[in-house]
């Protein structure tokens, strides 16, 4: 009897599993002109709090323009997710489901090492990628299917560099990052030459994937007398470290690269007294009709509250998001075709006005942006307050 | 000075929070011979409890609730894929238990929707005191506390009770004590409701001290546990605490030297050294009590 049970309720699993793919896939077969966006994002594991708000802004994008002509032909515009895991294992076949799906160009990912990692797979299917915040140099280089558009982490880290000399006269810097993790080492890295070039110290740690113990990277840069912590990590560790900072009342600022421009990061840091200085793409307040938008999307929806981590802060990745949607729009009205192949060849000419400020490609497939914002955590109140415009030193 | 000390004291806490969890899988290994591997993130969902409890309940009432259905977790964990397995070869509970594993990280990551969850401060523990000038939270100070009490109140329910008798008797022998009519079923599931109230008392102190939960939060500090758990001989409850401290110190020092980068691989050096030169571990006699 229990077996039969056992073996009943195994099957209805499965029809379960059956039924949920069957639901994805219907509803396409109306006359309609579809064209497919592929959306190449982390939905789970580290980075995953980071490629939801990052999709909630292509989602928000989708909702408002819903539609691109074509020919004179009006084609509706689908979004289609698949989850890379935040991990470069599973990011070649997240990316070959996307091109699976047949989509006409694909937009992400958050996190540079999983672009990097589904890179030959969309090159391999003659597919254009566009990198929203992607922001290592090796996202890029050396091919070109791979577009984005936002800053570069060389840019990044001297940026950083510079603002930790320039504000607090840092002379000695302590930089954490993950073992092993492309994103945060480059940076370090970057920020390192930057901030010796203009005669700092720096000491460089790294600590192991999974860790949850800061306590002793954070008495290290204390008992070294650092003057700044640069921490460019992920969100789960970067409130980690900020709470355990408050813990130990590490008296230095800390510095963060654009991934600790989250509300879960501030939330960290609130009624702390910790001083927090992140860089990032897009300040709240830069573009009042977006903002107001996106609010208003986010609050009327009860999954992008969630998505969007329970409040309506506007991470700059939403903005970026929102912005990458309407440069693939652009590219998919400059090729005036569905092909990937015409998209593809149409992207790197494209120029577009977003909110996050002008877009336009490089040779390499890079945006030129020349200025980064800088952010600081107000922790009595739990938001971001613009600190400055930071530019490279010349 | 105040570096030495700050280091000491974070890797007494991280040892205990890691002893706290070892006691369980210890426990488990003695009296079913089974590697319990569902238990980290037993300890990972008790977080989640608390988060999601927290959030709608004060501090008072919610901490008892996770705890409770923490327990309630561990017991039906038991009842559900162990105990049918009871009869089947050992291996298959292995496998069992690895699924349960996966199983518990996955609902998480459905719940959480991929989102790291902070975890509720709880008032008093949460703050910071000084000690010899080193910053650090009262939790710090109440952990190796906590944990040896809580290891004496063990080791008296162990000698000392009737159930504790009977646990003693299923550890040496599974078959003899069931033919004397002790009631093997019960056993087993006091054994896993200890192991999983340890577990969420454990889960309170570590993530108060590191208060992001990820689905993958159990993964590591249940691996480490596992590993003091080997190291002080498995089977041996005095054996895991003593384990738990020593990798949980080392691996903070280790962290605070220029050298941080193997503070993982140095964990799991040691215990291959350490099953190497002694496999049965530093309080793993053959003549040891196996709870």
């Amino acid at each position: 009897m229990k077996k039969v049970l056992a073996i009943i309720m195994a099957l209805a699993l499965i029809v379960c599993c059956f039924s949920a793919c069957g639901g994805n896939n219907g509803g396409n077969d109306s006359s309609e002109k579809v064209i497919r966006i592929g959306v190449f994002e982390p939905a789970s594991g580290d980075s995953g709090a980071g490629g939801k708000k990052e999709t909630l802004g292509m989602q928000y994008a989708n909702s408002k323009t819903p539609t691109v002509d074509i020919n004179g032909e009006t084609y509706k515009v689908e979004l289609v997710y698949a989850d890379n895991g935040s991990d470069q294992s599973k990011a070649p076949a997240a990316a070959s489901e996307l091109v699976g799906k047949n989509v006409a160009i694909v937009l992400g990912s958050y996190g540079s090492g999983v672009s990097i990692a589904a890179s030959e797979t969309f090159n391999n299917a003659g597919l254009a990628a566009l990198g929203v915040t992607c922001t290592n140099p090796n996202v890029t280089a050396g091919n070109d299917h791979y577009f984005r558009i936002c800053f570069l982490d060389p840019f990044q880290g001297t940026v950083l560099a510079n603002f930790a000399q320039s504000k607090f006269q840092a002379k000695k810097a302590y930089c954490l990052g993950e073992l092993g993790n492309e994103y945060d080492q480059g940076l370090i890295s970057f920020f390192s030459d930057a901030f010796k070039k203009a005669g700092g110290e720096v000491i460089a740690d790294s600590f192991p994937t999974n860790n949850s113990d800061f306590s002793s990277y954070i008495n290290k840069a204390k008992s070294a007398g650092c003057d700044v912590l640069f921490c460019p990590v992920s969100i789960a560790y970067a409130t980690q470290i900020v709470s355990q900072a408050a813990a130990l009342g590490a008296k230095f600022p800390i510095l963060g690269s654009d991934t600790l421009d989250d509300n879960m990061v501030l939330d960290a840091a609130k009624g702390t007294d910790v001083k927090l200085y992140v860089s990032t793409f897009y300040a709240e307040g830069g573009n009042k009709d977006f903002d107001a938008g996106i609010k208003e999307y986010i609050n009327s929806n009860a999954d992008a509250k969630t998505a969007n981590g329970g409040n309506d802060t506007i991470s700059a990745v939403t903005a970026m998001g929102y912005d990458a949607y309407y440069v693939a729009l652009e590219a998919i009205k400059a090729a005036n075709s569905a092909d990937p192949a015409a998209i593809k060849a149409a992207l790197s000419s494209v120029t577009y006005t977003g909110v996050s400020g002008d877009i336009a490609f490089d040779e390499i497939g890079d945006a030129k942006r020349d200025t980064a914002y800088i952010k600081t955590a107000d922790t009595a109140n739990a938001a971001w307050i613009f600190e400055t415009q930071q530019s490279v030193a010349k | 000075m105040e570096f030495l000390v700050s280091q000491v004291l974070s890797g007494i806490s991280l040892g205990g929070q890691y002893a706290l969890i070892a006691i369980g899988y210890t426990m488990v290994y003695g009296i079913l011979r089974l590697i319990n591997f569902a238990h980290g993130d037993v300890f990972m969902v008790a977080g989640l409890f608390m988060i999601y409890l927290s959030a709608s309940l004060p501090i008072y009432l919610s901490i008892p609730l996770a705890i409770i259905m923490t327990v309630l977790l561990g017991f039906i964990i038991e009842r559900a894929a162990y105990k049918p397995l009871r009869t089947a070869p050992r291996m298959s509970v292995m496998i069992s238990a690895i699924g349960v594993s996966y199983l518990l990280q996955n609902l998480a990551l459905y719940a959480t929707g991929g989102q790291p969850k902070t975890y509720a401060s709880i008032p008093w523990i949460s703050k910071t005191i000084y000690i010899f000038g080193a910053p650090t939270r009262i939790v710090t100070v109440i952990t190796p506390i906590l944990v040896i009490v809580l290891v004496v109140l063990l080791s008296l329910l162990i000698n000392h009770t009737k159930i504790g008798i009977a646990m003693r008797a299923v550890a040496k022998d599974f078959e003899t004590s069931k033919l004397m009519g002790v009631k093997i079923n019960n056993v087993i599931s006091i054994t896993f409701i200890i192991g999983s109230f340890l577990a969420a008392v454990g889960s309170l102190l570590y993530f108060t001290n590191y208060p992001t939960v990820v689905p993958m939060s159990g993964a590591m500090p249940g691996l480490k546990a596992f590993v003091a758990a080997v190291f002080g001989g498995i089977g041996s409850v005095p054996g895991a605490v003593i384990g738990a401290f020593i990798i949980g110190i080392c691996e903070t020092l280790i962290k605070g030297t220029d050298y941080s980068v193997f503070s993982d691989a140095f964990t799991f050096a040691l215990l291959i050294v350490i099953l190497v030169v002694k496999p049965t571990g530093i309080f793993g006699e053959k003549a040891t009590d196996k709870v």
